[in-house]
């Protein structure tokens, strides 16, 4: 079975982002990018499944700018099989990605897509399901378990009350959420021989698909900033303090 | 501009996320229900008493007993052939259809926004809160999450809305609900709680969570919440993560105890009207969003001020 696995290249997540000056986006210049971490926890559950037999290849995917490039090796050093790099001039949105990856599923006909369940640049988590809507398909969403079988997945999600466990006649989308699995580091060797994994580059363009952005960015701007308060010195004047503001009778 | 608003529900009740919505969705125009599940009578008068609320479109069938995205999705597609804004609220469910209903009907969502400024016009949070993105679609129909604490609730009571049953779609076959694990309490939930009292890693096991933070919340009558880092660390179930993938929170008190405050943590918690954190590291980043704060030993701290309130 032929597992696909979209990455994205974000700012990595230690990083604290700063707008930029002029409200028009944050500012990514000289910073560490990372690979989403929610990827690499996708990237981690497809070497797992390959691991225990139940995956044959595993194709690594990413859209954007070339640097995207160096996403998909890491992904290749952790040990993934292949990649592929589409590059776009403009930025792709959600819409526009799902469009591309549904057009890839086409060609390479995986059985199961694993995604991220949402990028924590934009935090818009809708690729996976965007593109299960596209195909068709079942999407196993926010995935604390994923459990392979010939014709199904059965995932289970993390929802607002708890877990909920469903099954997805394959093909189908699964999208992961943080305790799926913890991703392992790739070993210097494995890097070495990352290097030398294929990687097929193609543009937006060459799929056929309208990518241009249909949300315009008017301005970004810093949330409110809220002000530290105060230090209180022990318990009673916590309890004083909490009376004296309602909080506590 | 017609909107047609999900109806986030258990079955029984329609939850407060849906109260929001509809704030957000009476901006648009006028405001339209859609309540999808198994013998959901209840729900669905409960759904037209929303104050403001003109038709409440009524899908009942077992084929949306579990509101599966697979299955509700063409029904909402149906039903946007005459809405021209789908809004849902941005819990799990809402965030798992929403986005499979937007690339059906060709139209990029707006995910998570924090206000209306016009008829195509939102804004929303990016890098975790950490910036505010004010965005303009040129899509002619919306489809919009929105998130629960940025949207005074519409009165629950007071309106006249009139049900309508609309005709089911179907089951898709792709999906099939199998089982949930829903966590039962007696505690407040913590997207619509007054006081929240959260734990962190440095409480070092889930005994001691349950022994140090239950009885405060108690004393506060508060919902409990987490950080990642002691959900990951097994003290308490996933659905008590308060952050940035969590559940975002905004109650007029929140407690952190032994919460550093990750710029993920922050991003789930820092509209709190009032927080108060409880560290013993006096440096960590949560006393710089606190309006209270108290470094020193939170196994001493935690049961002399449960005692004391």
């Amino acid at each position: 079975m032929k597992v696909l696995v979209p990455v994205k290249r974000v700012l990595d997540y230690n990083v604290k982002p700063r707008v930029k000056a002029d409200g028009s986006g944050v500012d990514l210049a000289n910073v560490k990018m990372s690979m989403n971490p929610f990827d690499e926890i996708a990237v981690e559950e497809a070497i797992r499944l390959k691991e225990k037999g139940a995956v044959t290849e595993i194709v690594v995917v990413s859209i954007g700018e070339p640097k995207a490039q160096d996403t998909l090796r890491t992904a290749l050093a952790m040990g993934a099989d292949r990649a592929i790099l589409v590059t776009s001039d403009t930025k792709v949105e959600p819409l526009g990605v799902a469009k591309l990856l549904a057009k890839i599923v086409e060609e390479e006909q995986p059985q199961l897509v694993i995604l991220g369940k949402q990028a924590i640049d934009d935090d818009n988590n809708q690729t996976g399901q965007m593109l299960a809507g596209l195909l068709g398909w079942g999407q196993g969403t926010f995935a604390s378990k994923v459990e392979l079988a010939a014709d199904s997945v059965t995932v289970t999600r993390e929802v607002d009350g708890g877990l909920e466990t469903d099954t997805f006649r394959l093909p189908a989308i699964v999208t992961t959420d943080l305790r799926l699995n913890e991703p392992r580091y790739a070993s210097l060797p494995n890097i070495m021989k990352a290097k030398s994994k294929p990687l097929a580059t193609k543009t937006a363009a060459d799929f056929g698909i309208d990518v241009t952005p249909r949300l315009t960015v008017v301005s970004v701007a810093e949330p409110a900033k809220r002000m530290a308060g105060v230090k209180v010195a022990d318990v009673d004047e916590l309890v004083n303090r909490l009376k004296s503001m309602g909080i506590a009778k | 501009m017609k909107t047609l608003v999900w109806v986030e529900h258990d079955g029984s009740t329609v939850k407060d996320a849906t109260l929001s919505a509809v704030t957000a969705a009476a901006k648009l125009g006028e405001v339209h229900l859609l309540v999808a599940g198994h013998s959901v009578g209840a729900v669905a008068e409960a759904a037209a008493k929303i104050a403001g609320v003109g038709k409440v479109h009524v899908a009942d069938d077992a084929a949306y007993a579990h509101q599966l995205a697979e299955n509700v999705a063409p029904l909402v597609v149906e039903l946007m052939g005459h809405h021209d804004a789908f809004v849902v609220p941005a819990t799990t469910t809402g965030k798992a259809v929403a986005p499979r209903v937007a690339a059906l009907l060709d139209v990029m969502q707006i995910s998570d926004v924090l206000s209306v400024e016009g008829e195509d016009t939102f804004t929303r949070p990016i890098y975790a809160g950490n910036a505010i993105a004010t965005v303009k679609t040129s899509d002619a129909r919306k489809v919009l999450t929105v998130r629960g604490t940025a949207f005074e609730k519409a009165a629950a009571e007071g309106g006249s809305g009139t049900v309508e049953a609309v005709a089911t779609t179907g089951d898709t076959g792709l999906s099939t609900f199998v089982n949930q694990e829903i966590a039962a309490s007696t505690r407040p939930e913590l997207t619509s709680a007054k006081v929240i009292v959260s734990g962190g890693r440095a409480l070092g096991s889930g005994e001691k969570f349950h022994e140090l933070i239950e009885p405060l919340a108690d004393k506060l009558g508060a919902g409990v919440g987490a950080s990642r880092a002691a959900v990951d660390a097994g003290y308490v179930p996933n659905d008590y993560q308060v952050g940035q993938t969590g559940k975002i929170v905004a109650p007029e008190v929140y407690v952190a105890v032994g919460i550093s405050g990750a710029i993920q943590h922050l991003a789930g918690m820092k509209d709190s009207k009032t927080i108060i954190a409880i560290n013993k590291d006096e440096d960590a980043p949560i006393f710089q969003v606190a309006d209270l704060g108290l470094v020193g030993d939170l196994f001493k701290i935690v049961p002399e001020l449960t005692e004391k309130l």
